[in-house]
């Protein structure tokens, strides 16, 4: 198991150097030289030569990338031109209102997903099966910008029940922390409850022709026990490994959501500083988005062998 | 040895009659046919949108601001009096375009990286497969926003961004059908025969890895057309005055209780033509796949 566990993370870390040479690049991508537009309309050459020395610019590519993630690894991502605030500052800032939306969007889409890819796989063929089907594609089609104008529009506009914007957080008012992330929260775990769904149904279709279930239905258990005993509890398992995957997308997605609502975010912070060109910034959630990614991915992977026996025993 | 004097095993080029039953599951199949109608309705509108009797997309008319849908403009107008419905209708060829041209750019770059990593194997595979490993751990929109932001904001950079963020996708897929083709007895004859390692990947591999590279592609149309829409809601896609889905949204989120008919369409549009897609490429993997019967 260490061994196994070892293997991954070895595996994790060319992920995570390719992505830092990736994140530096795109500096490299920007138009003209980023040099000229610190130095202002002046152009003092004194000036320039100063601001190439300090951004280490006359140094050769490669090292200018080894001093860059010598500077990653010791926590500084670089200092947002904006604000004047260290990138990782803002970054920490901001993280904890983006993980509370998708803690409660993964929540919405549990609830929701997971027991209706259940009824779907049971009630397969029946005009049950089809309804949700229809309902997950209809999920994963819809733009979650647009459904969200959409139940701004109905929500609160025309009932008034639930604010359009803003953020209370959880630890001050409670409540209004809940009211205000509901929506978007709604928004952003439509499209991943519509993934859960279609997942949860197939893999309760597998799970149901099993020889296992085959015996417990032969041994007269009751058909609810035989689901929910039998079925249920290890259809659940690659769906849980998904949910966890799906985390990464979710910190993704709330882009979208919190521009739409609103919500002073990780998300919100990276479409604003990419209009107000802070370039640091844009990189620095780039690269703790894909870090992020990385390791939750690993610690699926992790999850799904140490809720596996089978798999366990086979390592 | 030349190749013209060897009787060279038979290129498994989908055979037609395979083609033929793919076809005929696919005719058979009523939801692919329903994705299929709404995608043909939107190209047919994009293509003819020239030549319709609709008003100029970016004539604006200060006497006729945010009217509600009416004989005159069928979808109603906006806040500085242009007709939806006109812009509606072009912006059909901006997200069509985006959705296309972007899925071109990540097939072209993706699938010949897929084949080379498949075929090859060694060396070559680890450094594709780390390379995408990488790409695919920077979220897809997160990876779109910093190219399309790193690029400057344009229709032509955000597909250039999307097909980028989407060649892993395709490299890993072709990779996988790749190695698994490579090993069956037409490819070793190939091999055995003496052929070029290009001639057996463009004659002999490319053409069995083609349906699920096809499947896979009509559903990232699918996404690439949220992900353009995603942009230009933003403001990192197509730029004012040219009419998109996305950037008409963007606006109609500011005028949400005066004129709700701003948002509602554009929307229905994306759900309506992503839905078409979507659909379309379940029934493709369904009619593709020779396990189904």
């Amino acid at each position: 198991m260490t061994r196994y566990i070892l293997n991954r993370v070895l595996v994790a870390i060319p992920t995570l150097l390719l992505v830092t040479i990736f994140v530096f690049m795109l500096q490299k991508l920007l138009p003209g030289d980023p040099i000229l537009v610190l130095a202002g309309e002046d152009r003092d050459p004194e000036t320039i030569a100063m601001l190439r020395e300090q951004y280490r610019m006359n140094d050769p590519l490669i090292w200018q990338y080894l001093y860059w993630l010598g500077d990653v690894m010791r926590g500084d991502l670089g200092t947002s031109l904006r604000t004047g605030l260290p990138v990782t500052e803002l970054i920490a800032q901001k993280l904890p209102v983006t993980i509370q939306l998708a803690v409660m969007s993964m929540i919405f889409a549990m609830v929701i997903g997971i027991p209706a890819g259940v009824m779907s796989a049971v009630k397969k063929g029946t005009f049950w099966d089809y309804l949700a089907n229809i309902i997950a594609l209809s999920g994963l089609s819809v733009p979650n910008f647009w459904l969200g104008i959409m139940l701004i529009l109905l929500v609160s506009v025309n009932l008034g029940w639930l604010p359009a914007s803003g953020y209370e957080s959880p630890w001050v008012d409670p409540v209004r922390s809940f009211q205000t992330m509901l929506m978007p929260s709604i928004v952003l775990g439509t499209a991943l409850a519509a993934t859960l769904m279609r997942h949860t149904r197939s893999s309760m279709l597998g799970v149901l022709q099993a020889d296992y279930v085959r015996t417990a239905r032969a041994k007269g258990l009751r058909e609810k026990t035989v689901i929910r005993r039998h079925a249920f509890r290890n259809a659940l398992l690659p769906v849980i490994t998904l949910s966890a995957v799906m985390f990464g997308e979710l910190l993704a997605g709330a882009v979208l959501t919190e521009q739409i609502f609103t919500i002073p975010g990780f998300g919100k912070m990276v479409v604003d500083a990419v209009f107000n060109r802070d370039y640091a910034v844009v990189q620095g959630v780039v690269l703790v988005t894909a870090t992020g990614f990385i390791l939750i991915n690993l610690l699926a992977d992790i999850l799904y062998v140490l809720l596996n026996p089978r798999m366990r025993a086979a390592i | 040895m030349s190749d013209a004097v060897i009787a060279t095993p038979a290129a498994p080029v989908v055979a037609p009659r395979r083609k033929n039953r793919a076809w005929e599951k696919l005719k058979r199949n009523r939801s692919a046919m329903v994705g299929g109608i709404f995608v043909l309705f939107f190209v047919l509108l994009a293509v003819l949108a020239p030549v319709l009797p609709i008003p100029n997309p970016a004539a604006t008319d200060w006497a006729k601001i945010r009217l509600s849908p009416n004989a005159e403009h069928w979808l109603g107008t906006d806040e500085i009096g242009r007709d939806i419905l006109s812009r509606m209708i072009w912006g059909a060829r901006a997200s069509l375009m985006a959705g296309v041209v972007s899925v071109m750019i990540a097939l072209a770059v993706g699938v010949p990286l897929g084949v080379l990593a498949g075929y090859f194997g060694g060396w070559t595979d680890q450094i594709i497969a780390r390379a995408t490993d990488a790409l695919l751990a920077m979220p897809f929109l997160i990876l779109a926003i910093a190219l399309a932001a790193f690029l400057g904001p344009s229709l032509t950079n955000a597909m250039i961004a999307i097909g980028l963020s989407a060649v892993p996708v395709f490299v890993r897929l072709t990779r996988g059908q790749v190695m698994s083709v490579k090993t069956e007895d037409h490819v070793e004859g190939a091999r055995a025969i003496g052929l070029g390692h290009l001639r057996i990947m463009s004659r002999y591999i490319l053409p069995n890895v083609f349906p699920p590279i096809l499947v896979q592609a009509t559903l990232t149309i699918a996404t690439a057309i949220i992900a353009e829409a995603s942009l230009s809601f933003l403001g990192l896609g197509q730029q004012p005055p040219a009419p998109s889905w996305g950037s008409m949204l963007a606006t109609a989120k500011n005028f949400l209780s005066q004129a709700p008919w701003m948002a509602i369409w554009p929307g229905a549009a994306i759900f309506l033509v992503v839905m078409g897609f979507n659909l379309l490429g379940d029934g493709l993997r369904d009619a593709l796949d020779p396990k189904e019967t």
